[in-house]
């Protein structure tokens, strides 16, 4: 997995709340076996109308927004499916992380599995980094991992929370399987124990 | 004596491999269902990395997603290519690994979630985790179930594990009795409407009370379906008798000899008493409408003899994303919901797809047609359910009605396989999402109860059970 330690880059406002993943990639193009070039339809029926233009107005498509590396939106984004296409979209897109006053939950997960740093903050907070989002291309917010915090374009400082062992795989591009296989002997004797406790399994 | 616990605190600690100083755990999974749009890149990750499934007797795989679901789906050539390429990903895949496998030729093939407690697979005390969000249906049988990414899909394969920390715990009360016409998915829906979308974010919901005893195993999936809707990460319900005679004699099910055993334990799965709960909602049954949604997010719920609101009605962000949704909906503030014309009606999903769901819908559409120039389908949950369908002659009353009867698959739901909405087409709809664009690009959902979906049907509007006698 990517590794995520620090990220100065644009912030693209889409204040909307529910943002879900059938808005973040259409089902039509779930239909691959690949995890990447999913990019190009990102928020696809918001981006693009049905002859494949652009539409002007969606921010991703604003001149100052199409390097975009960091989305804030709305309460409960991700809602929807567990399709972690989403998240390889967004990631396949250059955004790396994501602000917003809540997540749901697969998708908050699915983001720590892919090298995407989600950060839920309280509504206020969020409102001043849509406010700094809003002021386009030369607002750079930085992100750090490490220290937890996020600075505005003009240095106002936030700090954020994450939980120990997400932030421990994200700053070292830990693969959770790998992890996951050194505790092998664990999982044997859990298994042993089920077997004789509950054979049905 | 010992702390009171929970359903899905007694679930969880039966599960617990291993758990972390900072409360990260390792949980075992006892059943990983698989299908074909969320499993691709998990075995191919594991072919990359010369990882095997480590229990390929838990795991069970089965296409749903983008299967047709008319006549001739077993040849290739009938489908899309792109779906052709996933679908034959999963026969090999479960193939090469030794999994479980319902191919489409096979009459147990359905929806994931149907065809999981059909067959025994899903069982009271259980894991199970699933590529889907609507894994939460398998709660119903006080088993703890959830949603997994990708990514998770291949954790799981590979250890038959997850990286877990624990959710806190909400209790959902439905107290009294349901009025004639109310429903379990009215009660679903209801509860989502009463707690947002997002009320459910951290929570394992458990439902309980007099109204939800009183569903049948069917009722009790359609409600668990939707906790994902609510923003849950599982609902569960506690196992009773209902559960158990459900349960007996299914393929999978526990044999004479394991089954008293398992009884045993099963009866133990109960929340305490004075089990500390973080959050409780209670809602009474009576107070329980048949409901409609009128916008864009499943927590856009209103009593079906509700007008449609406005913008101004809400607060905060939801007053733009009521704006949106209306605008995208195409309805004016004010109107009857009860007048808004349909065009299609779309009977099934794994919220709705089951033989009660069907037996709800035929009931209503018995010696009657639907209405001039709609379009309307039946798509059984599973194979078994269609087959059964057909048995008790309601196959015979749909198309007798003018519904199309259809092969069992997700279907219109999400709408990846040929059955969608044109744009600007309206559907009454017994799924779980309304979202923009999920059942076609532009079409317009309002999702409702079996027999409320039947009702329209009839009408060509949206209608009020109670008022069709
Ligand atoms: S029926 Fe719909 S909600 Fe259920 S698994 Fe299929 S697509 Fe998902």
């Amino acid at each position: 997995m990517d590794k995520f330690t620090t990220l100065t880059g644009i912030a693209a406002p889409l204040d909307l709340i529910n943002v879900d993943t059938d808005m973040i990639i259409p089902k039509q193009f779930l239909k691959t076996i690949k995890r990447e070039g999913l990019g190009a339809n990102l928020f696809d029926e918001m981006r693009f109308d049905r002859q494949g233009n652009e539409i002007p107005d969606f921010v991703l498509n604003k001149p100052q927004y199409r390097e975009a590396e960091i989305l804030v939106s709305g309460d409960n984004f991700g809602c929807g499916s567990s399709r972690e296409h989403a998240p390889w979209a967004i990631k396949d897109f250059g955004i790396r992380c994501v602000i917003a006053p809540s997540f749901a939950d697969i998708f908050f997960n699915n983001c720590f599995k892919n090298g995407i740093l989600p950060i839920p903050l309280p509504q206020e907070q969020v409102d001043i980094l849509m406010k700094d989002a809003e002021k386009g291309a030369n607002a750079r917010m930085t992100i750090d991992l490490e220290a937890q915090e996020i600075t505005t374009s003009d240095g106002q400082v936030i700090p954020f929370e994450v939980d120990a062992f997400k932030k421990h795989c994200l700053l070292n591009g830990l693969d959770d399987i790998g992890l996951t296989l050194e505790k092998a002997a664990a999982i044997d004797s859990f298994e042993a124990t089920q077997n004789a406790q509950r054979p049905w399994v | 004596m010992t702390t009171p616990k929970t359903l899905y605190d007694k679930i969880w600690d039966a599960h617990l491999v291993d758990e972390a100083e900072d409360g990260t755990c390792l949980l075992y999974i006892d059943r990983h269902l698989v299908h074909e749009v969320t499993s691709p890149q998990a075995f191919e990750g594991l072919r990359m990395t010369g990882r095997t499934v480590r229990a390929p007797d838990k795991t069970i795989a089965v296409p749903d997603h983008n299967v047709p679901t008319t006549a001739g789906r077993e040849d290739p050539k009938n489908m899309t290519e792109d779906s052709a390429v996933q679908v034959a990903a999963l026969d090999k895949n479960a193939k090469d690994f030794g999994i479980n496998y319902y191919p489409v030729s096979d009459v147990r093939q359905g929806i994931v979630h149907i065809v999981g407690p059909e067959n025994g697979w899903t069982l009271p005390g259980m894991t199970v985790v699933c590529g889907d969000s609507h894994t939460a249906t398998h709660g119903a049988f006080g088993a703890l179930a959830h949603g997994i990414g990708t990514s998770e899909v291949e954790h799981v394969l590979a250890t038959q594990t997850l990286i877990q920390k624990k959710s806190k715990n909400m209790k959902v009360e439905i107290t009294g009795k349901l009025r004639p016409g109310v429903t379990a998915k009215d009660i679903t829906l209801s509860v989502i409407g009463h707690t947002g979308t997002a009320g459910g974010t951290g929570y394992v919901i458990e439902y309980c009370g007099e109204a939800i005893r009183d569903l049948s195993m069917e009722g009790r999936m359609t409600v668990c379906n939707m906790a994902i809707e609510g923003g849950a990460r599982a609902g569960l319900i506690a196992p009773d008798e209902k559960t158990f005679e459900y349960v007996k004699g299914r393929p999978h099910a526990p044999k004479a000899g394991q089954w008293e055993a398992a009884m045993e334990w099963w009866k133990t799965l109960y929340s305490d008493d004075d089990a500390h709960w973080d959050k409780v909602v209670t809602i009474k049954g009576e107070d329980i409408a048949p409901v409609v949604t009128w916008g864009t997010s499943p927590e856009d719920v209103l009593p079906i003899d509700a007008l449609v609101p406005s913008p101004d009605d809400f607060k905060g962000g939801k007053v733009e994303a009521a704006r949106r949704s209306l605008e995208y909906m195409g309805l004016t503030p004010g109107q009857k919901l009860s007048d808004v014309q349909i065009d299609t009606v779309f009977i099934g999903s794994c919220t709705n797809g089951r033989i009660e769901d069907l037996r709800a819908a035929a009931e209503i559409l018995k010696g009657k047609k639907i209405k001039d120039g709609l379009r309307a389908m039946v798509v059984p949950g599973s194979g078994l359910v269609r087959a059964q369908a057909e048995e008790e002659g309601l196959a015979q009353i749909f198309q007798d009605a003018g519904f199309e009867w259809r092969l069992a698959g997700c279907s219109m739901c999400l709408a990846m396989n040929p059955d969608q909405l044109a744009p600007g087409e309206r559907c009454a709809s017994t799924s779980n999402r309304n979202f923009e664009g999920r059942q076609g690009y532009k079409g317009r959902t309002h999702l409702m109860s079996p027999a409320m979906a039947a009702a329209a049907a009839i009408t060509g509007h949206l209608t009020d059970i109670r008022e069709l006698s």
